[in-house]
């Protein structure tokens, strides 16, 4: 199988958000970067299949010149060679924007079944696989736990998440597209050996096509603002738990 | 005219639908007039609720063919009835089955798509969509560019389904002359199941002590039991400890396990992602405590402690049996 996994760079967990003089994005230059975390599901998916099943992975990202840190990651975990659609403008693409720019070389590759997680963890829209696949011009599905493939058939058998704790089995003709689940399997971590190898694969750099717009502008960026009054209880812990204890048991009268 | 697309299955209507409703009002500012359809197999019950509230017109597209819902079929009918009907906006509730088709929607029809939205604003005789960013740490406000229609789903619980203005008689249900070729269909779908009789029901617990990433370790489960022992509460957790094992899946809280609503709910090391927001912000007493004195888990706990989990839990469950 010739799977690709899409993957994006995005701000780490505890990086804390400073923005721009103009209040509409973050400053990009002072964050610090990681995989995604959905995309590193969506790649262990994929190096699970090639080992089941032969072939390849190909991981493909979109970004400026600093994705490369992520993509050599995923090199390292045991993908094969990479594509970067590579452009600074792209830093802070939304999904559309993303998919389009990923688009032609994902055409060109043609491959069997396309891999992505199911949001990020910046932007968030949750929109990248499903556009992508449109644009590709394949069947998708979302929010996946579960993927049997049958490359002999060109089908495969896959285990939607819906809401609420139920689950949904769909089956569908390869090429497609699936958002992946976190915790759909273990993760596995790059090994030196794997680092080393990492440093010899290919990374075919591609130029964004012509004409890439983005269609959602953000006009303002700033602190959630608190739906509630918060009493934020200081002092040593003990000191904190005695007093949260009294107002839960007078206060909220929630003991 | 603004188009809200209900969802529904088996003929039973989705109640996030009143919240795509209550922010379609909100965005006609009485102005614009909304319309509501409904796509499906058997949908006229569900046409006839949706027709209480102040709405033009609702709309329905029934066939066999949308019975068990699927993206290519929903993308290709929902594409006909956008084209036909030309909205200047379309809303839905930010559902699974929202998230699986609309963006394929918004891609067949090259139109924008905000998504997740809180809060719908104007902004120099334009609408502005609030929208959680970066795990919630920051709020967007965002506007739709290019050509309408614009496409916008809503985050469940954003708005009030309470809020919706019902009209003073029923609202006129029509057909929507729309046929799907159920050869353009390429999922095939099976029921869906549940994994296992959910053995726990976290929807009951009076109070529940939830922990998250900060626990950092599986060995560390056992200080949030205590602690949960120490309230008298039900042991929860956010996705990512059920993910990795550390708890099973049924006492996950949020948008993909249970919703809940206790007396008391306490957060110890979850930064308050929105998925686990979802499932827990109608709780009485929210207590949270995080290390991240930024966390947006503090934006709607009622009382909060900055600290080491580590230091804090052992003190409460001192200070409990007191």
């Amino acid at each position: 199988m010739k799977i690709a996994v899409c993957i994006k760079q995005v701000p780490t967990r505890e990086w804390q958000p400073r923005l721009n003089d103009a209040r509409t994005w973050i400053r990009e230059q002072e964050a610090s970067y990681e995989m995604n975390e959905p995309d590193a599901y969506a790649l262990e998916e994929g190096l699970r299949l090639r080992e089941k099943h032969g072939g390849e992975v190909v991981v493909c990202s979109a970004g400026p010149a600093r994705v490369q840190q992520v993509i050599r990651e995923a090199l390292a975990r045991g993908a094969d060679r990479a594509v970067h659609v590579e452009d600074e403008a792209l830093g802070a693409a939304d999904a559309f924007t993303a998919a389009a720019a990923l688009t032609p070389a994902m055409q060109e590759e043609r491959f069997d079944l396309i891999l992505t997680g199911l949001q990020s963890d910046d932007q968030g829209h949750a929109q990248f696989g499903p556009v992508l696949a449109e644009k590709v011009g394949v069947p998708h599905s979302t929010i996946i736990m579960e993927v049997q493939a049958d490359p002999a058939a060109s089908s495969m058998k896959v285990k939607r998440e819906l809401e609420g704790g139920w689950f949904q089995y769909v089956t569908m003709p390869l090429p497609a597209l699936l958002t992946i689940q976190s915790g759909i399997n273990q993760l596995r971590y790059a090994t030196l050996k794997g680092i080393m190898a990492a440093k010899k694969k290919e990374i075919r750099k591609v130029a964004p096509p012509a004409g890439l717009a983005s269609r959602l502008k953000v006009v303002a960026l700033y602190a959630p603002q608190k739906s509630k009054q918060t009493v934020m209880i200081g002092g040593s812990p003990a000191d904190a738990a005695r007093e949260l204890v009294r107002r839960l048991r007078e206060e909220a009268r929630a003991l | 005219m603004i188009l809200v697309i209900a969802e529904q299955k088996d003929g039973k209507l989705n109640r996030a639908t009143w919240e795509a409703i209550a922010a379609a009002q909100q965005l006609s500012a009485g102005s614009v007039p909304v319309k509501v359809a409904v796509l499906g197999e058997g949908v006229s019950g569900v046409a006839g609720e949706l027709a209480a509230a102040d709405v033009a017109e609702v709309l329905t597209v029934d066939q066999p063919v949308l019975g068990r819902y699927t993206a290519d079929a929903f993308v290709h009918a929902a594409a006909a009835l956008v084209t036909a009907q030309a909205p200047a906006h379309v809303l839905l509730a930010h559902t699974y089955q929202t998230r699986d088709f609309v963006p394929g929607l918004a891609a067949r029809l090259d139109r924008a798509l905000v998504t997740d939205v809180i809060a719908i604003k104007s902004a120099a005789g334009q609408a502005a969509f609030a929208r959680p960013m970066f795990q919630g740490k920051l709020v967007a406000d965002v506007v739709l560019e290019g050509p309408a229609p614009h496409l916008v789903t809503v985050q469940i619980g954003a708005f009030r389904a309470d809020a919706v203005r019902k009209g003073s008689t029923a609202a006129p249900v029509s057909v929507a002359a729309i046929a799907v070729d159920p050869s353009v269909v390429r999922q095939a779908p099976e029921s869906p199941f549940q994994e296992a009789k959910q053995a726990v029901d976290l929807s009951q617990a009076e109070r529940i002590v939830a922990v998250g990433r900060g626990i950092k370790a599986q060995e560390n489960i056992a200080v949030a039991q205590q602690l949960a022992g120490a309230f008298g509460a039900e042991l929860a957790a956010s996705r990512p400890i059920c993910d990795n094992g550390w708890l099973p899946m049924e006492r996950q809280i949020g948008s993909s396990g249970q919703t809940v609503a206790p007396k008391l709910y306490v957060a110890i090391g979850i930064s308050g992602a929105i998925q686990h927001l979802v499932g827990m912000k109608g709780s009485r007493t929210i207590v949270a405590i995080n290390k991240d004195a930024e966390a947006p888990i503090f934006e709607i706990a009622d009382y909060g402690i900055t600290g080491d989990l580590f230091e804090v839990a052992p003190a409460l469950i001192t200070e409990l049996k007191k």
